[in-house]
């Protein structure tokens, strides 16, 4: 493989990595938190690109502010979610908010079929969903890139600036790391523990939706399981990195985005066992570390 | 419970004997009348209850959480195809890449079939149990999930085995109402009496605590790791079964939405009782037929309901959630149907329901 081509792969391949780490991030906090795999983050993820796709189509927002407002809506879902659905089992069982939470994910899915249709949606330039010139092929020397990718790399980055901000700067996301270590106790400290919940909940499916733009200006369509294979694939991310750690979603994400693409592009035979990588990596490192790469150990007490 | 109420076991046997000749008889009678559809619906029945009663011995009886069920039921099926196929099937079928020796010389009856379906099935359980029962809780859910979905991708790639993505079709439809309601009565009776044996207490020991389990002396892993091989050998068969019925396989048949189905057949009827796995398959099973009706139009008074593809699908899903919401325990929650719980329901009802 020329130098060019590695050069153009890794940058591919981070901006695939970067959008599973977004992803990714919403499981760890949630299961941070709440020790709930929340399966219907997938799905989240699909609404917010149907939020932004409808704003162009239906609302005729310009490209931009149907983005923006996209985000806020799903952010509103994921806490119309919570509030439904997970509040009323915060002290069942976990198998039983496990399950609520695989039939929330179905009913995501199928309500999406019967109200957006079954059919797959194109998300390109010619039906407004963004400018033509981010399709532009930018040339560094031999390597070539689309505007897109760039964009993509960048926002990601931002993005996830700003969570670190959020999560280890503010007070907010102070009372997130607190309840996410004991929840009777910062709630005698004075913390609405069920409001930093639905932030975290807000935040986490936020950046879903920011994920989910970014993945469909990538592979251009959006149809009601669109999520399924990125969902799962950046929860595997979380819990390779060590679920319930931020930077552990980070660099799970990074690491299943770069295996991916790499490996497809130096062994170009197995492509198509290419969505079989993510779960290879998933129980090689569960193997080795059972708690993930950054996971924190717990002792059981008897 | 009143202990003046109990039956004697004579009476039981007697009874039991009765309710399976009872039941054959039904069986023999649908299988000559009924129409192909009715059948249809008693065969996926008679499925479903071994795919929930294997999923709930692993589950609900052993607490492993297991979700690649899927995968089994995948590998029980090809495997069974790739016995019973016709040969000149074969030849048809594989246009991409031809089958592979020995499979492309040999066509054998069902039940050899059946049997090294379920046998393949629980030896890949064997392989798979090992490293993930090292896992505990929701990290074994994952990677259980992560394996089924790895069959899956590996049936959709391995073209000269299982042809790919296209799938297999012209499977001899061998399953009928005697296969599948036998094997069900099989799978039921073995699971039972194993649930109801030292190892089934042993195995409900380890549900409840691992660890007091262990220092009871129990050997924890390899009690979970035979759970685990049975329910996988139960699924193989199930695979096997189903794919007869429905005569066409392909990759997409065995997504983790199935898992997740057979798992809402077993949270309905009670995670943990196998009588309740029964009663959610077969009204899982039938629910899902009868909502059927709101994907077509009807009239209820003046309103005109349109009838809107695919809302079956939604209206399931909310009573999923609705269900985990307000009824967690299923409707059986951890007891068994007995003869002595139905005399006592019926000696309740004739006093008015006062005690």
């Amino acid at each position: 493989m020329r130098l060019s081509d590695f050069v153009q792969h890794l940058i591919n391949a981070f901006s695939l990595g970067g959008i599973y780490a977004l992803i990714a991030i919403g499981y760890t906090m949630v299961y941070g938190i709440l020790r709930l795999i929340n399966f219907a983050h997938g799905d989240i993820f699909t609404y917010g690109i149907y939020f932004a796709f409808y704003g162009v189509t239906l609302f005729m927002f310009p490209w931009w502010v149907s983005f923006i407002t996209a985000i806020f809506f799903t952010a509103f879902l994921g806490a119309l979610i919570e509030r439904i659905a997970y509040r009323p089992l915060r002290d069942a069982p976990r198998i039983s908010a496990l399950i609520t939470a695989i039939g929330v994910s179905f009913f995501l899915q199928n309500f999406a079929t019967v109200v957006f249709g079954g059919r797959a949606k194109s998300f390109n330039p010619q039906t407004g969903m963004y400018p033509v010139y981010f399709l532009k092929i930018l040339k560094l020397g031999d390597v070539r890139i689309r505007l897109v990718t760039l964009i993509t790399v960048s926002i990601v980055a931002i993005s996830l600036l700003v969570l670190v901000w959020i999560v280890y700067r503010t007070k907010v996301g102070m009372a997130m790391r607190a309840i996410s270590k004991d929840i009777p106790t910062t709630r005698l400290m004075g913390v609405n523990a069920d409001r930093i919940i639905t932030y975290t909940f807000m935040i986490g499916s936020s950046l879903a939706a920011i994920g989910g733009i970014l993945w469909a200006m990538t592979y251009p369509q959006v149809y009601p399981y669109t999520g399924m294979v990125p969902g799962l694939k950046a929860f595997i991310s979380a819990v390779v990195g060590g679920i319930g750690s931020i930077p552990g979603a980070m660099l799970g994400g990074f690491i299943l985005g770069v295996s991916e693409i790499m490996i497809v592009a130096l062994f170009p035979s197995i492509a198509g066992y290419r969505d079989a990588i993510a779960y290879v990596i998933l129980i090689f490192v569960l193997l080795v570390r059972p708690t993930g790469i950054l996971g924190v150990e717990v002792s059981e007490k008897v | 419970m009143r202990m003046s109420k109990r039956l004697s076991v004579k009476t039981k046997g007697i009874l039991t004997v009765l309710f399976v000749i009872l039941m054959a008889l039904l069986i023999a009678i649908a299988d000559r009348k009924a129409s192909d559809y009715f059948v249809l619906i008693l065969n996926l029945i008679a499925i479903n209850i071994i795919f929930a009663v294997s999923l709930n011995l692993i589950n609900g009886m052993t607490g492993i959480f297991s979700l690649g069920h899927a995968g089994f039921i995948a590998i029980g099926a090809y495997t069974s195809v790739l016995l019973t196929l016709p040969i000149e099937q074969k030849e048809i079928s594989y246009l991409i890449k031809p089958l592979i020796y020995p499979f492309n010389r040999i066509e054998l009856p069902f039940l050899p079939a059946i049997l090294i379906a379920g046998l393949v099935s629980a030896g890949f359980g064997y392989l798979v149990a090992a490293p993930s029962l090292r896992l505990i809780g929701d990290y074994l859910a994952i990677a259980t999930l992560g394996l089924g979905e790895t069959i899956r991708v590996i049936a959709n790639n391995a073209w000269s085995i299982t042809n790919g993505a296209l799938g297999l079709k012209g499977i001899p439809a061998y399953t009928n109402l005697y296969w599948s309601w036998g094997w069900a009565l099989i799978t039921v009776v073995v699971i039972a009496s194993l649930v109801n044996s030292t190892y089934g207490r042993a195995l409900k020991a380890i549900r409840e605590d691992p660890i007091a389990a262990k220092a009871m002396g129990i050997n924890v892993f390899s009690h979970q790791v035979m759970s685990f091989v049975i329910g996988s050998f139960f699924a193989g068969v199930g695979g096997a079964l189903w794919a007869h019925l429905i005569t066409t396989i392909d990759p997409k048949s065995f997504t983790f939405v199935r898992t997740f189905e057979i798992l809402i057949m077993v949270v309905l009827g009670g995670l943990g009782s196998i009588s309740g796995s029964i009663i959610g398959a077969a009204i899982y099973t039938v629910g899902l037929e009868f909502l059927r009706v709101l994907e077509s139009p009807f009239k209820i008074w003046f309103i005109n309901y349109p009838g809107v593809p695919g809302m079956r699908m939604v209206v399931l899903s909310v009573l999923l959630i609705v269900l985990m919401l307000f009824w967690q325990r299923g409707i059986m929650g951890r007891n068994e149907l007995s003869w002595d719980s139905i005399v006592s329901a019926f000696a309740k009802l004739r006093r008015g329901g006062k005690a």
